[in-house]
Parts: C-alpha cells; sequence; structure tokens
C-alpha cells in the first residue's frame, strides 16, 4: 500500500540520514523523498512516499516518532489530504510536427514550457503524482523523452487542520 | 562571580563532575590527549584504564547496570570508536544508560580520510538511541548535559557524542556555563499511562480466570521490583520473568513460576500459554520469548505496559497497550484495584494455582547427577550456595549463561548482569568489573566459559592494575557449549568449528597477571574451591572448572512450536 509520511523535525544535521536508516535497515525502498525548511528556520519538514506491509509501516512510522529530533509525523494517507508534485521534462522537439504535438500535450494537461532548445522543450507540470505519470506517457506517443526530473510529492491536510509544532 | 575560563578538553571533565560523574571507562589516543591531559590534573572524576575499548563499554555498562547510573566510556577517534561499536550494541539492545566520548580528527580534516578518521556517529547511528556531532567548545556542558539526559530518561539507551580535536585546544579558552533544566521540545517520554487504559486493564485484570504476570528488564530499569512483588502479592498471581527481568521479583517468592521462553521453566511457558490474561510489564515479547508468534497464546487477553510505544503491538498484539513510565503506572494500576469494586475470583484462582503447582511437580529443572563430570548446573547451585544468594552475577554469552539465569535464584533487581538482547560473548569480565567498582564491598562474579573468557581476558591486567578482585567461574567444557547443543539437536552431531583447541592454561594464565588460578576436576573438590575462592577477598581468583561436556540446556523450546512446545530432556516432549 502507498504511504505519504509527512514528518517535522528538529533542523539538525544527521537527523535526516536517522530517518533514512529505519527505511533501509528494513530493505524498504523510498519512492520519493523532498526535505526543506519551513517558515520557521529552526524546523524541517520532510515528505516521504513509500510502499510496503501495513504493520512494518505502522512500526517505521513509531521508529520515526522515537527519534530524538522527531517533533511530529503524519501518515496523510490516512486523512483528508492534498498532494502536489513538480515535474520538469526535456523532450525532442526538432520539428513543426514534434513541436506542435509537444505544445498539445502540455496544455491539455496544464503545464508550461519553461525553455526551447534548438532541438528540445523543456516542460513543466504540478499535479498529483499519476497525472504526472500520465503526462510521461502521452509524452512519449509524441516524442522522445530525453530528461526527467521530479520533486517527488509533497502534501498538505484539506481544511483547517495542519500539522505545526 | 566570573567564570574562569578554561579549554575545551577541560569543559569536558568540568562537565562530568557538574553531572556526579564518578568513573569514566576509557583509552588515550591522539585525538583526546587533550582530554587525557584535562583528566591528569583534577581528582573529581576517575579514570579506568582498560585494555580494549569494547571492554571499555562493558565495564560502563556493568557499572550502569548494578547502580542504574549512566556508564560512561572514553575513547579515541578511528578504531578506538570503532572498538566501542560492541559495547554500544550491547547497552543499546538492552536500554542500558551509557554516554560514549569519542574523539574525532580535527573539523577541518573531518571526510579527508584523515589518520584515524571514522564517521562513528554514522557507524553507530543504528544502535544509538541519539547522537551529537559537537562542533563548537562552548556547547560542549550543554552537549553533555543533553546526552545525560537522554541517556537515562524514558527508555534508556547509549549516547554517542563526537569531539573533533580542535574544539579540545588548550589554547582556547571559554567560560563554563551548563544548563541545570534540559528541555528538548522533540523529546518528551510519556510518564502517566492513559487513565481509561489503566481502568481497561484493571478490569480485565480482576476479572480474569487465569491470570499471569510477565515482567521484564522494564521493571529493573524503573526500580519498580518493590511495586512490582506488592501488586503480585495483592493479586496473587504467579509471575514469571523474562531473562533480562530476574531478580525483578525474588527468585525464591512463592508466586514466582521461573523464567520463561526458549529455556525457561515448564511451568513458566505452560502457565503463558494457558492464560486468559497476560499483564505484561517492561518486556518486549522478544523472539526468545514467544517462540512462533502465530502459535502464541491464543486464549489470553495481553495487557502490555511499556515507556516505549514501538515495543508495543510490535510482535504480538497488544489488546489493552498502556504507554507510560511503570514507576507512574504501578501506582496508577494499583490504586485503580484497590479501589475497584470487582473482586477476583478466588475459586477459579485456586484451580489455576492448582494447575500450575501439577506442572511444577514434573520438575522440569532437575538432572541427571550420576556421572563422574562436574555437571555445569551443579556448579552455579554450589555458587548459589557458597556465596548465600547475595552475589552480584555477571555472565557471559552461552550455555553456562542460561545455567546461571535458571539455577541462580535472584533476590534482588540488578544482581544479575548478562548481554540479553545482543548476546554479546566477552561481556561478563569486564562487566562484573565495573559492578566491583561500584559495589566494592561485594561479591563480584563472573559466571563464564573457556569461549566468552576469551574475548576479553586481556582485561585481567586491568584487574590487576586497579585491584579489581572479582572472582571468575569458568565453566570449562573445551567447546563452544550453545554451539554444539545446536549441533547436537539440529545437525546430526557434526561439531563444526565448535571445539575449542590449543586451550591456555587458565590457572598459569591468571597467574602470570598475578591473580590466583585454581583449577577444579572433581566434584569433591567443587564446593572447596568456590570457598575458597570467596575466602580470598582481596585478589582475582580465576576458577577453571572441568565440566561434563555433553550436558545440554533444558529445558527448550521446540522450533516454530508454540511458547509452550518444550524439550524436557534429550528426546522427552513436554
Amino acid at each position: 500500500m502507498r504511504r505519504i509520511l509527512s514528518i517535522i523535525l528538529e533542523n539538525e544535521p544527521g537527523a535526516l540520514s536517522r530517518i533514512i536508516g529505519l527505511f533501509s535497515q528494513r530493505a524498504y525502498n523510498i519512492d520519493s523523498l523532498t526535505v526543506g525548511t519551513t517558515d520557521d528556520k529552526s524546523i524541517s519538514r520532510i515528505t516521504i512516499t513509500t510502499q510496503g506491509s501495513e504493520k512494518i509501516l505502522e512500526q517505521i512510522t513509531k521508529q520515526v516518532n522515537k527519534l530524538v529530533d522527531v517533533l511530529k509525523i503524519l501518515d496523510l494517507t490516512e486523512v483528508s489530504h492534498i498532494e502536489r508534485e513538480l515535474i520538469l521534462i526535456k523532450v525532442t522537439a526538432n520539428n513543426e510536427k514534434s513541436r506542435a504535438a509537444v505544445t498539445r500535450v502540455t496544455d491539455v494537461f496544464g503545464g508550461s514550457i519553461l525553455d526551447m532548445g534548438k532541438t528540445t522543450y523543456t516542460l513543466q507540470l504540478v499535479s498529483s503524482t499519476e497525472k504526472l505519470a500520465s503526462f510521461i506517457d502521452s509524452l512519449k506517443n509524441e516524442t522522445d523523452i530525453i530528461e526527467v526530473v521530479r520533486s517527488g510529492a509533497l502534501g498538505l491536510n484539506r481544511g483547517d487542520k495542519a500539522l505545526r509544532v | 562571580m566570573t567564570n574562569k575560563k578554561m579549554s575545551g578538553a577541560a569543559l569536558v571533565i568540568r562537565a562530568l563532575k557538574e553531572l556526579n560523574i564518578e568513573y569514566i571507562f576509557g583509552y588515550p589516543g591522539g585525538s583526546v590527549l587533550d582530554i587525557y591531559d584535562a583528566l591528569f590534573v583534577q581528582d573529581d572524576v576517575k579514570h579506568i584504564l582498560v585494555r580494549h575499548e569494547q571492554a571499555a563499554t562493558h565495564m560502563a555498562d556493568g557499572y550502569a547496570r548494578a547502580t542504574g547510573k549512566v556508564g560512561v566510556v572514553l575513547a579515541t577517534s578511528g578504531p578506538g570508536a570503532t572498538n566501542c561499536v560492541t559495547g554500544i550494541a550491547t547497552a543499546y539492545m538492552d536500554s542500558i544508560p551509557m554516554v560514549v566520548l569519542s574523539g574525532q580528527v580535527p573539523t577541518s580534516l573531518i571526510g579527508d580520510d584523515a589518520f584515524q578518521e571514522t564517521d562513528i556517529v554514522g557507524c553507530s547511528r543504528p544502535i544509538v538511541k541519539h547522537s551529537f556531532n559537537c562542533r563548537d567548545a562552548h556547547k560542549i556542558p550543554e552537549i553533555l548535559a543533553k546526552a545525560f539526559y537522554l541517556a537515562a530518561s524514558g527508555r534508556p539507551g547509549p549516547v554517542v557524542v563526537e569531539l573533533p580535536k580542535d574544539i579540545l585546544n588548550p589554547a582556547l579558552e571559554f567560560e563554563f556555563s551548563m544548563p541545570t533544566d534540559i528541555k528538548m521540545r522533540s523529546y518528551n517520554p510519556s510518564k502517566k499511562g492513559h487513565p481509561k487504559q489503566i481502568k481497561k486493564a484493571a478490569q480485565t485484570i480482576l476479572n480474569a480466570k487465569k491470570l499471569v504476570v510477565y515482567s521484564g528488564g522494564g521493571v529493573v530499569l524503573s526500580n519498580t521490583s518493590e511495586q512490582l512483588t506488592h501488586l503480585v502479592e495483592s493479586l496473587n498471581s504467579p509471575i514469571t520473568n523474562t531473562l533480562m527481568g530476574l531478580g525483578g521479583i525474588s527468585g525464591t517468592h512463592p508466586n514466582f513460576v521461573g523464567m520463561l521462553g526458549m529455556h525457561g521453566s515448564l511451568e513458566a511457558n505452560k502457565a503463558m500459554a494457558g492464560a486468559d490474561v497476560i499483564l505484561a510489564l517492561g518486556v518486549r515479547f522478544d523472539d526468545r520469548v514467544t517462540n512462533n508468534v502465530n502459535k502464541f497464546c491464543p486464549n489470553a487477553t495481553i495487557i502490555h505496559v511499556d515507556v516505549d510505544p514501538t515495543s508495543i503491538s510490535k510482535t504480538i498484539h497488544a489488546h489493552i497497550p498502556v504507554v507510560g513510565d511503570l514507576a507512574t503506572v504501578f501506582s496508577q494500576l494499583q490504586a485503580e484495584i484497590d479501589s475497584s469494586e470487582l473482586q477476583i475470583d478466588r475459586a477459579s484462582q485456586e484451580d489455576w494455582w492448582r494447575q500450575i503447582n501439577n506442572w511444577r511437580d514434573q520438575k522440569c529443572m532437575s538432572y541427571s547427577k550420576d556421572s563422574q563430570k562436574i555437571k555445569p548446573q551443579t556448579v552455579i547451585e554450589t555458587l548459589y550456595k557458597v556465596t548465600q544468594g547475595d552475589a552480584y552475577i555477571s555472565s557471559d554469552v552461552g550455555q553456562h549463561q542460561m545455567f546461571a539465569a535458571q539455577y541462580y535464584p535472584f533476590a534482588k533487581p540488578r544482581q544479575w548482569i548478562n548481554s540479553g538482547g545482543l548476546g554479546t560473548m566477552g561481556f561478563g569480565l569486564p562487566a562484573a568489573m565495573g559492578v566491583k567498582l561500584a559495589f566494592p564491598e561485594k561479591e563480584s562474579v563472573v559466571v563464564t566459559g573457556d569461549g566468552s573468557i576469551q574475548m576479553n581476558i586481556q582485561e585481567l591486567s586491568t584487574c590487576m592494575q586497579y585491584g579489581l578482585p572479582v572472582k571468575i567461574v569458568s565453566l570449562n567444557n573445551r567447546s563452544l557449549g550453545m554451539v554444539r547443543q545446536w549441533q547436537d539437536m539440529v545437525y546430526s552431531g557434526r561439531h563444526s568449528f565448535s571445539y575449542m583447541e590449543s586451550l591456555p592454561d587458565f590457572v598459569k594464565l591468571a597467574e602470570s597477571y598475578g591473580h590466583v588460578g585454581i583449577r577444579v576436576d572433581k566434584i569433591e573438590e567443587l564446593e572447596p574451591a568456590l570457598t575458597k575462592a570467596m575466602s580470598i577477598k582481596d585478589r582475582l581468583v580465576f576458577l577453571d572448572i572441568n565440566i561434563d561436556e555433553t550436558e545440554h540446556v533444558y529445558p527448550m523450546q521446540i522450533k516454530t512450536g508454540a511458547i509452550d512446545d518444550m524439550w524436557l530432556k534429550k528426546g522427552v516432549k513436554a
């Protein structure tokens, strides 16, 4: 089962590797990971997406919460939440046909063209992880993909609920 | 009053003094020379020079287990620090409060593969409660205050503090300032149990027909042995202890049914399997207790109290989880039970005790004494007799450890010192040395074997230097007994590398370090030798006891079976 874990923790060196270690120790793969400071510079927020057995993920969640640097952890998949991910893609766009097709696909998905090279376009899309996957598939039907980079999922509670210290 | 300024190295020692640290166990080296120089010019903190850093960690660990205080280790960077890793893991697995101060190469060289550089914080990350990379000298006292607070509070554990050489520099001086009250917003170990859960637990306990109390190392660590004994007596329930929990209630208490688990008693494992309610206190349902988790106590409602939420429902689902410090939870629970209108069903309880006494009558701990060879069980029973049950027993790991756990009833908590979680051979001797330092007037005995003792035997030298008259009871079977036992039982008797060839003459070895060595070959020599050893108060005595190498530890759980599926003797199932 796919999980999105939101963790807020002290912005200290080493804190991230303590969390990652709990996954790697169990040979659990992290599908995506994003880290950044928040409005409060002393606090970092991590979003991890992973999948695996519910029992083991529950144990990992408890272990993360137990780490001295960790302030709070929330399994976003258990609550009503908003999820977004950013993707940047460089694709071949070296003739009229491919340029038009790439522009059309990007428009349909609500993305934007950030840069144009002699033979390439660089595209951006912010959406759900699922929609990003279809964006990639649709582009593949029209042209060649040269490079992909994704931010990893970010998420927040819906409504007035918040994960704060 | 203006504070006298001092170097980073002096700040370390001053902070240890403020924290009332009596002993540190260590070994000098390049990166910590400034700390050693600061140690040299004061008398408040005593330093014990070991012969190997692993032994320093076990000494600090034994000291911590016996006293409840934090054990402190000082090691140099690189090999000094990596030698501590086994000892840190040992303390981590058994939740022992320990602070390891590790040197590090100067900040400017970190990451350059400098001489004696190791990322010890990285190496030890999965086996510490927390760790600190100290990078500012003026923060040393604050970081040490936090390290000791973390090590000792909540579920205790080891904390590593890395100190690069440049921040210890005697040429740079700082004011000493140490926080008296440590607060960390991200660390708030729970104290009180949730009142609703306590109420539920009390009702379930009082409605039980076949209650068993199953207590572990948490009772020892939280100093709640009296509350435990009071609770058990007020309920008149049977109680079993884990290997780590022995002494939590007196081993001779009439309600005590023995240790449970892999080498537990028949009555303890049967009682667990037959229970309708299990009150689990400061335990973690270790695989050496449960046997096959899918067959574990199917009829029992499980109440699990622990200070660490990660221990609860980790291997066995807890029907009534209670997160809290045992010291507080015991008073909550006792108050709830005492004020409840519910009454224990005494008739069912009598039936339950009758059943348990039937299991007891099978005398699972009896063993054959008809051989000419000395039986290991007899050695432990004689040791109990000669020390009147009053010695601190530190054990190594293997058959002798199980025999000690089974045949030496511990009257008090902290009397039994063993590496239960990690199972570290080489733990016993240094641990017993830490105990002896803490309680010089008490008898500190190591129960060991010819395999384990050789894993830290160099500490015989440290014993001589500091005059530590521990008593070593070595059950010599010329074998790695527990390995051999498994090879006998599971590998058709193929004794692959479990035979110790070229053993030293342990008597002469002890003598060469300046100690007393006694060899015991015959059963009639055993009690006089043990008596003589205990009568020598000012010297270390090494008893090399030639025991029956064919003896196995029984009872023993049958692999993949339920908790009470056990071998009672060779070929005899329970």
